[in-house]
């Protein structure tokens, strides 16, 4: 899938530029060339043949990043094995799910189409732009590192200990899931490096070295031990969390992320320390028992002692408007607005490791934008636009009131209707085994 | 002296957790009290700028611009702030379920298909840590309904606080809750055929109708025996269709749960015919695809309980911000709108509801009646809720500014006059969390 990534030039004019990381500029333009911003000043004029947009009176800002979503995944859990590091997002992409078009028209420009809980150790994950109408390999973010999901508490050791009589059934059973998994990868690599070693120095005299077969499990799992995948763990309690930090000081994983995360105000000092990441809901609680002691000032409390905090959606329906789910962040314990915004911004891109490419407005940077009616943490703007490396692909004003491409208008067909969407994604596909009925 | 020691020590420890059990349990406060120099929005009067408000006991007993105030008032000062009447959510199941997850905490879902004696009434916790959360945020007032089923019971009107049902509910029996069955799939996880759906669709409705005429023919014959006994055996009591009663008589209203647009047409149909052979009062509920039907709904005349406006559109096709709009069409069409959020934990998301409603077509006057004066209206309670009036319960709130907004505070809420403390479980959280480690001073 290595085709070239469609990128487009395009000049902002005379808008209110939050840049995220140098301030805000009133009467700012944006000038993105062949996908990457080149300028950001007042009073930029456009080269030959570049579009210009006009922002006057509208509000100019990196485009949003979720950094925990399922839009735009086939299949989300492979919930037969506490550990299933050899499966990846990448392979189960939907380019045409209508999601990925209803988070643009939220101002989202790019997403961490993440595996789902149902494994302590579960797979790959993907972090995709949103170029709805391309292809799945399009989708893909070039160069973004890769990234894998884990899962603490209720839901391994419901789906594994409970559903399958297996270990995990604790939190206890969820560390040494972990660990034995870490020491299997570490002997692993030392084995079959030492395999491949003697087979690259075989001359073909005496026996032939013992072959150690390839285990692309294993090969994942040391990957994260070397630092070559970053981790992203669902978790909500704190206990959890300190055992996640000590089994990674154990082994040298560092650059982490704690996702959902609802007790991590409880840890925040640790959190610090550890140089772990947050990535939490606004205000999400009380839907299962380890999220009953919860705060909605979760984000507030972390960003206060110094921890990168994001905010997530985990829905296909607050990825709507994340813009909103960051404003809360200032009705629940007074978060700078500046700060809010970087939760959708910077804060996940440094999570996801792309914090080069997108997540702010710097010349320099990627082209994805999102243009608003008002500031965009004001519940009363709209978003009009959104670019992702220069190109628009969401624009208000061309919104069709019909998704469909071809209609008959003689044709009978109705689709069915589908109500209250927008529950806990995580649980896709294995639904029922997060049910109590279900475990019985 | 050590025991001396010893006593001073304990007593020392003893009023310090008394102080901090006191933080945690403060009580509301009650009696008089002037809230003076805010904006007052009073809802069904307009705007009051630099206004004041009254209370004493449980009533408004003033609103208007500045006045004397007799100096037995707590005064409280709102200049640059504003004034609202209590939000009230038009559907949750708040305080009928703890933890979302844990079967043994949920009360909403009582087992078979119809249940009119069954009341939410009786199974509210006033003590749900939900309920706090829900009320610091300015919604003071909740309808609670039971699920399950096609007649899930009876929803309650509760004012958010009290230590019982008794003392919260403004409504014991506020309407009957009435689940029409969707011909529609439940789910992306809904795998039946569409001949499955179909029959079973079919199956339900033939149920629901054929209840409704037993009730119907019990109530005629109860009536008729309570009118006139005289050479009559009394018949049993059937507890299920006495419950109907009141509500065949119209005086409990039906809120009629329905979503797609086609069922919304045939529940129309069938509440032309319920009227004609009843004096049933309806309400709908749900109406997710309202938009698509809403002169119908308007023609009927039937008011309506809309929401959650943060939804995703019921067809993949739909236009992204069919749900944003839905309430403001259904309004526009001529009926009278109040919204719901259909949650429990997070019914403090209310006024943000309402602000994506004002935002996506119904504007921010009309979002905010939709919140207040008229779901007050709709359940017959316009007399003590829903708007800040004289002689009016004090349901009200003071907040930094729009309380549409995320990013404003509600500062101080007032529920039946009692001054409500402004702590929850998230804010203690905050308050024991922030600074974590840091050491009190001796």
């Amino acid at each position: 899938m290595g085709f070239a990534q469609p990128k487009g030039s395009v000049l902002i004019k005379d808008g209110t530029v939050l840049t995220i990381t140098n301030g805000t500029i009133e009467n700012g333009d944006v000038l993105i060339e062949d996908g990457i911003i080149t300028q950001i000043g007042e009073d930029i004029s456009a080269p030959d043949g570049v579009d210009v947009v006009d922002a006057s009176g509208k509000y100019v800002m990196p485009g949003i990043i979720d950094p925990h979503s399922h839009i735009a995944g086939v299949d989300i859990n492979e919930a037969t094995n506490p550990v299933t590091a050899e499966v990846k997002m990448g392979n189960s992409i939907n380019p045409n799910d209508i999601a990925i078009y209803r988070a643009l028209a939220g101002g989202v420009s790019a997403i961490h189409l993440l595996h789902g809980s149902a494994n302590v150790i579960g797979g790959e994950s993907e972090t995709l732009k949103l170029r709805y109408g391309q292809d799945q390999g399009q989708l893909k973010f070039k160069d973004a590192p890769r990234t894998i999901k884990f899962a603490l508490g209720e839901n391994p050791t419901r789906v594994h200990g409970q559903g399958s009589g297996i270990q995990p059934r604790t939190r206890m059973g969820v560390e040494q899931v972990i660990r034995r998994t870490f020491d299997a990868a570490l002997d692993y690599r030392r084995n079959r490096e030492a395999y491949l070693e003697a087979k690259e120095s075989y001359n073909g005299q005496g026996a032939p070295p013992k072959p150690v077969a390839k285990n692309l499990r294993m090969e994942t799992i040391a990957d994260i031990i070397e630092g070559n995948v970053l981790v992203h763990c669902h978790s909500y309690r704190a206990d959890e969390i300190l055992m996640l930090m000590r089994v990674f000081n154990d082994y040298g994983v560092k650059n982490y992320t704690f996702t959902h995360g609802n007790e991590a105000f409880k840890v925040a000092p640790e959190l610090k320390e550890n140089g772990a990441y947050a990535s939490v809901f606004s205000d999400w609680w009380a839907y299962k028992f380890e999220v009953y002691y919860s705060t909605a000032f979760n984000a507030s409390i972390l960003n206060a002692n110094g921890v990168v905090t994001s905010i997530n959606s985990d829905s296909d329906e607050l990825i709507r408007h994340l813009n909103h789910e960051a404003a809360k962040t200032i009705r629940y314990g007074n978060t700078s607005k500046n700060d809010a915004l970087k939760m959708i911004t910077l804060n996940p891109a440094i999570q996801l490791g792309i914090d080069d490419k997108v997540g702010s407005l710097e010349e320099g940077k990627q082209g994805d934008i999102s243009i608003w009616s008002e500031h965009p943490l004001s519940i009363y703007t709209i978003n009009q636009m959104t670019f992702v490396d220069g190109i628009k692909y969401f624009d208000r004003k061309e919104d069709a009131d019909d998704m469909r491409i071809d209609i008959d208008p003689k044709e009978e067909w109705e689709e069915p209707t589908i109500l209250h969407t927008g529950g806990h994604e995580c649980m896709h596909d294995t639904f029922y085994l997060f049910s109590e009925t279900a475990s019985q | 002296m050590k025991a001396l020691k010893f006593i001073s020590l304990l007593i020392l420890t003893l009023v310090l957790a008394q102080v901090s059990a006191a933080q945690i349990t403060e009580k509301p406060g009650f009696g008089k009290f002037a809230i003076t120099g805010g904006d007052i929005y009073t809802v069904t009067n307009g705007v009051i700028e630099d206004g004041t408000v009254l209370i004493e006991g449980k009533t408004i007993t003033y609103v208007g611009e500045k006045t004397n105030i007799k100096s037995d008032y707590t005064q409280i000062n709102a200049s640059g702030k504003r004034v609202y009447p209590g939000f009230i959510d038009a559907g949750t199941g708040l305080g009928l379920q703890e933890i979302g997850a844990v079967a043994v905490t949920n009360d909403q879902n009582e087992v078979g298909t119809f249940n009119p004696y069954v009341m939410a009434f009786t199974a509210i916790n006033p003590h749900s840590a939900a309920i706090p959360v829900t009320r610091t945020s300015g919604v003071t007032t909740v309808i609670s309904a039971p699920g399950s089923g096609i007649i899930s019971g009876k929803a309650t009107l509760i004012n958010l606080y009290g230590n019982s049902p008794d003392s919260m509910a403004v409504l014991q029996k506020a309407g009957l809750v009435h689940n029409w069955p969707s011909a529609g799939r439940r789910g992306w996880w809904d795998d039946r055929s569409d001949e499955e759906i179909e029959k079973q669709y079919k199956e339900q409705i033939n149920e629901l109708k054929e209840y409704w005429k037993k009730a119907i023919a019990y109530h005629n014959m109860m009536a008729s025996f309570d009118e006139n006994a005289a050479g009559k055996e009394q018949p049993d009591t059937d507890p299920q269709l006495e419950a109907m009663r009141e509500v065949i008589d119209g005086d409990i209203p039906v809120i009629v749960k329905v979503d797609a647009g086609k069922d919304i047409l045939k529940v129309i149909d069938w509440i032309k015919e319920m009227r004609e052979k009843t004096d049933a009062r309806f309400i709908l509920a749900g109406l997710e695809e309202g938009w698509l039907v809403a002169d119908a709904i308007a023609d009927a005349d039937l008011p309506s309980l809309v929401g959650p406006v943060l939804a995703t559109p019921s067809k993949d096709y739909m236009n992204y911000q069919a749900a944003y709009q839905n309430a403001g069409k259904i309004q526009a069409a001529g009926t009278p709108v109040a919204l719901m959020t259909q949650e429990i934990e997070n019914v403090r998301n209310l006024p943000f509801n309402a602000g994506f409603a004002a935002t996506y077509g119904m504007g921010t006057e009309d979002a905010l009646k939709a919140i207040t004066i008229v779901p007050a209206r709709i359940f017959g309670v316009e007399d003590q809720l829903g708007s800040i009036e004289e002689g009016k319960v004090a349901n009200l709130f003071i907040a930094d500014g729009d309380p549409f907004e995320p990013m404003n505070h509600v500062e101080q809420v007032f529920i039946e006059g009692f001054k409500i403390p402004m702590t929850n479980r998230h804010r203690q959280l905050y308050e024991q969390f922030l600074d974590r480690d840091a050491t009190v001073s001796e």
